[in-house]
């Protein structure tokens, strides 16, 4: 059995963001109940054990976590390394000197744009200048910096000014991301799908950029499965190098997992060892076994893994089949004309707008880790 | 792809760490997206690259406890990281 490499850890779905390509459950009610400091010493204890080495610390909002420093100090004691994914509100100058002495390897800093009146409607708060003043706050610091922007059909065009901001702000690596299209992006889907003549301009400016800034900045451009021959191989196959545990200390094989009806596995119930062996939610997909055709006699299954099962079961309704992405798969005709609705030309003047986004709302009520058990 | 000159001094990039997989009894480079896993040859490198060391320095501690250290095969192995962004090549 491969152990996992990577513990995504989203400890809280508090954001102040509103993001209306947020891949948090469309429900957020469900998470109010978080883990305690000391249950996510015990998660990062058994991570560690099991062969976790990289620790990602997200949510919603992981700074929202008045322990985060507690919970990086205990994973940077393990040897993890520790990587804090945020949209940066919160991440004040003690905040951050805090989380450096703690031991925090990396940041990255989400930001939704170049310039804020875009940004801030995106994120639905003005949030831009405090992103630029914690990125400037970061290099100071003498850390890392990664910026991540997901793009979308209304930020794709900009990508070249995003790149001049990035490399003003002397990030050391840029992720540009295209949405994925689950929970709040799959509901919003035609107001954020690019048309493919918006993808061959961001690939033009993303090649040269990458040429001119060689060994300055990394840039990482991943591209919209929707536009992709192949699947994507989804966490590079499920159960197989990464798991994720939600904020009530359910136990996934990846961050959108709690979209297929699987039963639960909670580390308040069983120790993560065993999740990561023997619960039904790991073993459901694990390797090619479970695979239909055209998976099954494909070349490709152990390369893609018949893609995303995410992804199968929000389009089909069964987590079972080829991921609709795939050219092969018998589904793929819902991939296409959603691409190919994106991709005519739009009459008028108000290409680009699209449908108006719904948010992504705030979890109410703002939920609270519970008190300590006395022991 | 650069390959580092006898002169440059190597220090691995500053978001990337190494460390001892105890799990799995090895040694890896630590990213922010990524593990690579080293063999042992590997790790004694990246253990010396620390920006002080010049390439053929790096080449020369090795040696005592390598029968034959291939200087190209270490070229290639640190020209391949600093294509990655995994090392830094600052000439000194």
């Amino acid at each position: 059995m491969d152990r996992p490499y990577g513990l995504l850890a989203e400890l809280t779905y508090a954001c102040p963001l509103q993001c209306p390509y947020c891949s948090n459950p469309l429900d957020l009610s469900r998470y109010g109940d978080e883990l305690t400091t000391a249950e996510w010493q015990q998660v990062l204890d058994q991570a560690s054990e099991l062969g976790v080495l990289q620790l990602h610390l997200s949510g919603g909002e992981p700074l929202q976590r008045r322990d985060l420093t507690q919970i990086t100090r205990h994973a940077s004691a393990l040897g993890l390394y520790t990587n804090l994914i945020t949209s940066a509100l919160g991440l004040s100058a003690g905040r951050a000197e805090e989380l450096r002495a703690a031991g925090l390897d990396h940041v990255q800093i989400s930001i939704q744009a170049d310039e804020a009146l875009l940004s801030d409607r995106i994120a639905g708060t003005p949030s831009f200048q405090r992103k630029l003043t914690a990125a400037r706050l970061v290099k100071k610091l003498d850390w890392p910096l990664t910026l991540n922007v997901v793009l979308h059909r209304g930020n794709v065009d900009r990508i070249a000014r995003i790149l001049d901001l990035a490399e003003e702000l002397g990030a050391d690596r840029i992720e540009l991301a295209h949405t994925q299209y689950y929970g709040w992006a799959l509901r919003n889907r035609d107001g954020l799908l690019p048309g493919r003549d918006q993808l061959e301009r961001a690939e033009t400016v993303v090649r040269a950029a990458r040429t001119r800034l060689q060994g300055r900045m990394e840039i990482i451009y991943v591209l919209p499965d929707y536009y992709s021959r192949h699947p994507k191989p989804c966490m590079g196959g499920w159960g197989r190098r990464q798991l994720t545990v939600v904020p009530n200390g359910d136990v996934l094989p990846c961050p959108t997992a709690h979209e297929v009806p699987l039963p639960r596995a909670s580390v308040r119930e069983h120790p993560l060892a065993w999740i990561w062996d023997q619960s039904p939610v790991f073993q459901a997909f694990r390797g090619t076994g479970w695979m239909p055709e055209p998976c099954r006699s494909c070349d490709r299954r152990e390369l893609d893994f018949g893609g995303c099962r995410c992804q199968a079961f929000q389009l089909t309704g069964d987590a079972a089949r080829t991921d609709p992405v795939c050219q092969l798969s018998p589904d793929h005709e819902l991939v296409a004309a959603a691409v190919r609705a994106a991709s005519d030309p739009a009459p008028g003047p108000s290409r680009g707008a699209g449908p108006a986004l719904i948010p992504r709302p705030h979890p109410h009520p703002r939920p609270q880790p519970r008190p300590e058990p006395h022991s | 792809m650069t390959e580092p000159a006898r002169t440059e001094r190597p220090r691995l990039a500053p978001h990337t760490r190494l460390s001892f997989d105890r799990a799995r009894q090895r040694h890896v480079l630590l990213t922010p997206e990524a593990v690579i896993v080293l063999n042992d040859t590997g790790a004694a490198v990246l253990g010396l690259c620390d920006g002080q060391r010049t390439l053929a320095e790096i080449v020369a501690a090795l040696e005592p406890g390598y029968r034959e250290v291939p200087a190209d095969e270490v070229r290639q192995f640190l020209g391949h990281l600093a294509a990655a962004g995994r090392v830094d090549l600052a000439d000194g």
